[in-house]
């Protein structure tokens, strides 16, 4: 069986005696989507920062390709290729869509130290923007400022972003909040052929969206992981139901 | 036509201006008008340098006249110990040469922009400004308390220092070596904001959190913007002393700083003619309106707020429309 792309290893994290994170191990293997649910406060938060770097875990190991990357930052985790689009659209606002994806790529090729030429003239990153915009279908939106850019196509373009960073895997935070049904359709099937690139952890409300694109799922109740399956495991898993799918376990 | 191309037409009709204003008042032999053009540019470029930190990587430093007066002693210092014949200290004469003195000062700037941003580029937002607060009252009371530099008396510079083929001690002469050097401080201005590093630097300002999870450290990008705005501000200082050819304590004095951040303010925080314009309205109106009344910073703090309130992008905003960066 293949090496994990990501993996965490009895990631634990208390907030006084609010135990947010309790010993959780999970993986996420080449090509798969690993989807990651839980109600409202079961820490879904608190475990992405500490993915991502942004939040320092209590005890437990976050590796990246066979690299232990516990004790790296935030940027050296981006650099080491764990690409994230965050839950709260946070693009930057001034800049345009096509700016947002050059940054990204001038980010990921390391070179922001250079202090002569003119980004706007550097064909190789405008023309590379532009076709990330095109994959993504916001290529007619590239001049306008992503601040004046609707929900959805932010949402698209946070994608652009993390395609950009050309990551080992993608930490997706709920992508489809507010999108509607259409928007939500497209990105499945996008987020379908996205999976073949690298693969995606991804927390999500939507539970259609899930149940659809996942190929495992992980349950997460109070900082604690219940279990992990496939798509029929979880459906038919009693405690899963009754916990978190908020029916009645049958009698 | 795009608010682009009319920022460039105004910043090209402001740039003509300020040299056709001393080239007119050569002419009428009218002296006084040509220092207070060289005034301007000297003042503009210091304010370039803060704009770097402030317009492009909204560093509020309230201690850029940290920078301004280091370059003043540097200057001052210099000239001090070459007209004495005495050597600045280890045998090394001092020097009335600008050219060399500016590189001294850059440097010295430079290095002392590290510590302070190093220190103080871990905060942000009211720590920061005061940290940087912090390091240039520092600097005051050391200059103060140092007599051998004058202390709270200053140090005259008694001839000018010289520059390769001018007669430094012509007003004209003197005017064109500062606009030479403000229009170098707004290509380098230009050239910093349109590159990788500029483009790294304005997404910080607007999203630290999203800059470091693209990969791009806040800390070090910020760090060498912080560096550079120290060095051309420093610089500034340096040709500031020799304008005036006196330099004191009261060139690191924290309204010397507040100057500088209303400057950038006026103009609009990180065009890149703001600080051209800024220094134009406030050393016109400490001549106009200084000239009627003592009270004339009650008026520049009127026109100030009215800025803050109807024109954030400061007069070249209010003309130019909003900043496109593409």
């Amino acid at each position: 069986m293949a090496d994990p792309v990501l993996e965490l290893r009895g990631l634990s994290k208390s907030f006084g005696a609010l135990k947010a994170t309790d010993n959780v191990s999970l993986t996420l293997m080449p090509g798969e989507i690993h989807a990651l649910i839980g109600p409202n406060g079961a820490g879904k938060t608190t475990l992405m920062g500490q993915i991502s770097g942004k939040i320092v875990p209590d005890a437990g190991e976050v590796w990246l390709s066979g690299q232990n990357i516990t004790a790296f930052s935030v940027a050296q985790r981006a650099k080491l290729g764990l690409g994230r689009s965050f839950q709260v659209s946070s693009l930057i606002p001034e800049y345009s869509a096509q700016r947002n994806v050059m940054l990204a790529l001038q980010a990921q090729q390391g070179h922001s130290y250079r202090f002569i030429k003119p980004v706007m003239r550097d064909s190789g990153l405008r023309d590379a923007a532009r076709a990330i915009l095109a994959r993504v279908g916001l290529d007619a939106r590239a001049s306008v400022e992503s601040a004046v850019l609707s929900h959805g196509e932010r949402r698209l373009l946070e994608i652009a972003v993390a395609l950009a960073l050309k990551p080992k895997c993608f930490l997706l935070d709920e992508p489809m909040a507010g999108l509607g049904a259409e928007g939500t359709a497209r990105l499945v099937s996008f987020l379908h052929s996205l999976k073949e690139e690298a693969p995606i952890l991804l927390v999500e409300h939507d539970m259609d969206a899930v149940f659809r694109l996942a190929d495992r799922i992980s349950v997460l109740v109070y900082g604690r992981i219940i279990a992990t399956g496939s798509v029929a495991d979880i459906r038919g898993n009693a405690e899963v139901r009754a916990v978190y799918l908020g029916e009645e376990s049958p009698a | 036509m795009d608010s682009t191309r009319k920022e460039w037409l105004l910043n090209a009709l402001i740039a003509v201006a300020l040299f056709v204003v001393p080239l007119w008042a050569l002419m009428a032999n009218e002296p006084f008008i040509i220092t207070l053009a060289t005034r301007i540019a000297i003042l503009a470029i210091a304010a370039v340098g803060l704009n770097i930190a402030l317009g492009l990587g909204g560093m509020v430093s309230f201690g850029h006249a940290l920078y301004l007066g280091l370059g003043g002693y540097v200057a001052g210092i210099a000239a001090h110990h070459a007209f004495n014949g005495t050597p600045i200290f280890a045998g090394i004469p001092g020097t009335n040469q600008m050219l060399i003195i500016w590189a001294i000062a850059m440097v010295l700037s430079g290095a002392l922009a590290a510590v302070v941003g190093a220190l103080s580029l871990r905060t942000s937002g009211i720590f920061f400004i005061m940290i940087t607060l912090a390091f240039a009252q520092m600097g005051f009371f050391f200059t103060l308390s140092w007599p051998a530099y004058g202390g709270e008396d200053g140090l005259p510079i008694f001839v000018r220092n010289q520059f390769p083929g001018m007669n430094t001690a012509r007003p004209w002469d003197l005017f064109l070596i500062a606009y030479g050097v403000l229009i170098f401080s707004l290509a380098v201005f230009a050239l910093l904001r349109a590159a990788r590093f500029g483009a790294a630097l304005m997404a910080i300002r607007q999203n630290p959190d999203r800059a470091a999870a693209i990969g791009i450290s806040p800390f070090g990008i910020k760090l060498v913007g912080f560096i550079l705005s120290g060095m051309i501000t420093g610089l500034a200082g340096a040709m500031m002393a020799d304008l005036t050819r006196f330099v004191s304590p009261a060139m690191m004095a924290w309204t010397m700083s507040g100057e500088l951040i209303v400057i950038i303010i006026l103009g609009g925080v990180g065009r890149l003619f703001g600080p051209v314009v800024g220094a134009a309205l406030l050393v016109g109106f400490e001549v106009f309106f200084g000239g009627l009344t003592e009270h004339w910073k009650l008026w520049l703090g009127l026109v100030l707020l009215g800025v803050v309130l109807f024109a954030r992008g400061g007069l070249i905003g209010l003309i130019a429309g909003r900043a496109q960066h593409g």
